[in-house]
Formats: C-alpha cells, structure tokens, sequence
C-alpha cells in the first residue's frame, strides 16, 4: 500500500521557481512533471535538487503509456527510475491513457476501451511499471473525449479492477471526472462513489474550456464551481489525500494559485466554499 | 477490433488524417474526439518547435516558419518519450526547405545545439592549476560531453546573437572560407563559438582519441615548427578557458593523424 499524506501542494512551473526556491511558499509539497527533469543534469535537475531540499515532491508523469499494446518503453523506465531513487518522491504517478504505438508517439494522453482485454494489458504494463519503480504507483483518471463501444464496464469499475489486481492507488483528477461527465453524459457522482476511496491517495483540481463541441481539459483556468462541488462531495469519503492545483497554462502569479489552495483547505475543513 | 488494432488506427488519424481508420474507430460517434486529439497533437508539435526555435522564427517570419513547422510535422513523426527530441531533425528540414539560404539551417543548429547543451550531463571542467606534471605528448584530452560541432558556412552566430539581443541582425554573408561552429556548456550556461577548419579538425581528432603530441605533430607538418606548436598551445589555453576539457587521459603517441590537417587560413 502506499503510505498517505494529508497536506496541499501547487504544480511546479517555471514562473514560479524563484518564488519556490528563493521564499517559503506556503505549500504542504509540490508536484513536478517528471519527463520534465528526466534529463542528464544542467538547471533543471540543479533546480528540481535544491526544490527537494525544501519540499517534499511528487513526481507525476505523461509519458509512461500504460496502455500501449505493445508494452512499455524499457529506456524510459530506467530513467524514472533513476529520478525516483534521486528525489524519493511522495508519489510516482501517471495515467490511464496510451500515447506510444509501434515507435510512434502522439504526446497526447489517447483514450483506452474499457473492455476486458485493455484491462488486461493495463494491468501487465502498471505490473511491470511498479517493478521496475520498485513501488507503488497512482493512476490518475483522464480526461476524455471519445468513448469507444462496446465497453465491457465504466471507467470506474476499470479504475477499481485495476487497483485491486496490481495494488495501485489513485490519482483523482476531479476536473477530469466533470469533463468526460459532461462529454459523454454519465452522473460524475456515480464516479466518484463508484471509484474505490480506500485507493485515492492524490486530487487534482482544474478548469477546463469549452471547445466547440466537447469540454476540453486546457488547465488555463481556474478551478470552476462545478469541480469544487465535486470536490467538496468526495472529500468526506476518502482518507487522508494530498491535494493540488494543477495549472499548465496561462500561469498566474502565485498567489492566485495559492488563493484556489486556500479555497481547498476551507472546503477540506469543511467550510463552504466561497462563491467564484 | 483488438487493442493493437484500435491504436494504430489512431496513428492513421493523427499523422494522415485517414478517414478510413477513423470510420473504424466509431466514425461520427468518435467524429468529435478525434478533432480534439488530433488539434492536440499539431498543436503540441507546433508549440515545440516554436519554443526551441525562436531566433529562427524571428529570422525567416512566422509564415515561413509556419510553412516549416507544417512540413516537418509532415515529414518527421515523432518518436521519443521526450518532446524534447522532436526538434532535433528540424535544421534537417530546414536544409531541405532552404538549400539556397544556409543560414537558416545553421541559425537552427545553434538553438538546438544550445537546448542539447542546456540540460546535458554536469562535469567538472579541468583548470589550468590543475595541470601538472602532465606528459603531454601522450596526453589524451577528454571533453565535456555537452559539447558538439557542426560545419558553417555563413555568419549565422552573429545573427543569433543579434537576435537574441534584440538587436538588428546584420545582413546575411558567406563565410570567405568554410568554417565550424561549436556548442557546449560551460556551468550552467550554453555557449557556442565559432571556429576555423584548423581547429574543428583538431577538436575531431582529439575526441577520436589522437593524443595531444599527435595533433602537435600534425601541426607543426602543416604550419612549421614555430607556428604549429603555438597554435596547438593557444587552442588548448582557449579551451580551458572555455571549459571544454574535462579530464586528461593517456594514449599511445602517434607522430601525425591520420589524415593531414587542413591548410591553415591565416598562416
């Protein structure tokens, strides 16, 4: 099992690594992209050394495609590795979603069916992913926009059936539940009651856009008031989880992002969140 | 459709827009999605080489390096874990797009060369004070690793370096001779600078592991005795200096490289 940690935490962004290294920013840990400081050394590992020095550190990946049907990229494992060994992270997470095939990669978090056979190969890959991590990983839930029939269960009962069989735990990403809600039409809260609580052990929070047909996960905006709805309903039903903002673009100043963490400990003390 | 099958229909989506695969995915019910993923995949492509190529943008403007980006997007798929080595192959493109305008690949070679050098592995370069006792004839020098060398035909470091500084670039001119341009970093900074054929020859050789009494050797056949040993000395003062040697190692002596070194420019 992967050991809990209460607290909330900010995305590390370039903008904001003077503040993160140079002030005490009032934050609980922070997460980094790992394929971000996957590289041999220069600033970027210098920065992520001396950010650990500070913070505890999550380290969230994009790039592990653990859907792949033609299993994972062993040079890439190897590097994760090596970041994980050097940070001892919190959590070492990334999603359920494939982005390589056959030598080509799209740099996009693709869907996966939600049929027996994906289940299986999902399950052989995170197997093989913890192994060569030598612990437990989280799974984070993706946005999506298509889904693909026939469906042998919902997502949720994938991401259950995943944690059961491989001892993973979960990344809750409550902005993702709304957009794929709204783009396919199921009730968020089925999700969030149907997802196994015990396993959550991260939430992200954030906003998304409206594209001209879907709701699209941009992480350019604020965290709207549906998702801190959703949020403020799941929260009782967990134990202790660790829980942060995640913005990729259109960065604020920090204290924007710190004001939304704010919003999250009033809601995790249970407070009422104040209007937008 | 087995999940192998499912995926590379997706592929067929993303890098040809291939309807037929699409049909296969789910057709009007996926219709939607699929726009999605593919915007994202162009647009996280495009985003990439905009970011890693900036001095070039400025350079040839946005719709010809928007005309780039589109063939290179066509012509390079992307293949590594890391977006990062997506740019590499773009001077290639470059080349290909500008064969009359060597500047503009060159221009490219310098960012990507920097952006290589910028998060390299971290050595500890060797000091002048470091050095002693040293048998330099079976010397074998070591560089940094972040260190990389390309031909150059044209004036493109004092673009870039206009470029970057916001400054109006000068006028684009071939170079009397051919040239090389090198790239590394020193600390946490990447550099590049621009060199004769003398020394990108020498800098070949000694990576190949030509101990430095060698490339003396080498010298002194191609600029006299006085001449190529003080060439050999300033070159390996310059890159000490420069921070480009990281450790000294020992090698069997060879009198002369194996092929003769070029006709000095100035000599």
């Amino acid at each position: 099992m992967i050991a809990p940690f209460s607290g909330f935490g900010l995305g590390l962004r370039k903008p904001h690594y003077a503040e993160f290294l140079e002030t005490r920013v009032a934050v609980d840990f922070v997460e980094v992209i790992s394929e971000n400081f996957m590289v041999e050394g220069g600033r970027p590992r210098r920065i992520l050394r001396e950010v650990r020095e500070r913070y505890p550190v999550a380290l969230h990946g994009v790039s592990m495609s653990l859907g792949s049907a033609d299993g994972l990229d062993g040079a890439y494992l190897a590097r994760l590795r090596a970041l994980v060994d050097e940070v001892d992270p919190l959590f070492v997470s990334d999603h359920l979603s494939w982005s390589r095939i056959e030598g080509f990669n799209s740099h996009d978090l693709l869907p996966l069916p939600y049929t027996n056979a994906a289940l299986d190969l999902v399950c052989a890959n995170l197997d093989r992913a913890q192994d060569a991590m030598g612990r437990a990983m989280l799974i984070e839930n993706p946005s999506t926009y298509i889904d693909f029939a026939p469906a042998d269960m919902t997502e949720w009962e994938f991401l259950d059936r995943l944690c059961a069989r491989t001892g993973c735990g979960l990344l809750l990403d409550v902005n993702n539940v709304f957009v794929s809600a709204s783009n396919h039409g199921f009730d968020p809260l089925a999700y969030l009651d149907g997802i196994p609580h015990v396993r959550v052990r991260q939430i992200h929070l954030a906003g998304h856009s409206q594209g001209s047909e879907l709701l699209i996960d941009t992480h350019d905006q604020p965290v709207p008031a549906p998702v801190w709805e959703l949020y403020a309903h799941v929260l009782p039903r967990l134990g202790s989880v660790a829980t942060m903002i995640e913005r990729d673009d259109a960065i604020p100043p920090l204290h924007e992002l710190l004001a939304e963490l704010g919003t999250a400990r009033h809601i995790a003390a249970g407070g009422v969140r104040a209007a937008a | 459709m087995s999940l192998l099958d499912l995926q590379r229909d997706m592929r067929a989506w993303l890098v040809d827009e291939d309807a037929v695969a699409a049909n296969r995915l789910g057709g009007g019910d996926v219709a939607a999605g699929l726009r999605i993923h593919l915007n994202n995949f162009r647009a996280q492509l495009t985003a990439c080489l905009e970011e890693s190529f900036a001095q070039t943008r400025a350079w040839i403007g946005g719709d010809a390096f928007h005309h780039a980006v589109v063939t290179h997007v066509e012509r390079v798929h992307p293949g590594s874990w890391t977006l990062d080595a997506y740019s590499r192959d773009f001077p290639a493109t470059l080349k290909l797009l500008y064969p009359a305008d060597p500047e503009i690949a060159e221009l490219a070679w310098i960012e990507q060369a920097l952006a290589e050098a910028f998060a390299g592995p971290d050595t500890e370069a060797l000091t002048a004070a470091e050095l002693h006792d040293v048998d330099w004839d079976n010397a074998v020098l070591r560089f940094t690793p972040t260190l990389d060398l390309t031909e150059l035909t044209t004036n493109a470091p004092a673009i870039w370096s206009a470029l970057a500084q916001g400054a109006e670039p000068p006028a684009v001119a071939m170079l009397s001779e051919n040239g090389a341009i090198l790239a590394w970093r020193d600390g946490e900074m990447p550099r590049f600078r621009a060199i004769d054929q003398i020394e990108h020859q020498a800098l070949l050789r000694l990576r190949a592991s030509l101990p430095f009494g060698g490339l003396c050797a080498g010298l002194v056949e191609l600029l006299g005795e006085e001449a190529g040993v003080a060439r050999a000395g300033a070159m390996l003062g310059q890159w000490l200096a420069d921070a480009l040697i990281t450790s000294l190692g020992s090698g069997t002596r060879r009198n002369a490289p194996e092929q003769p070194l070029p006709p000095a420019q100035d000599a």
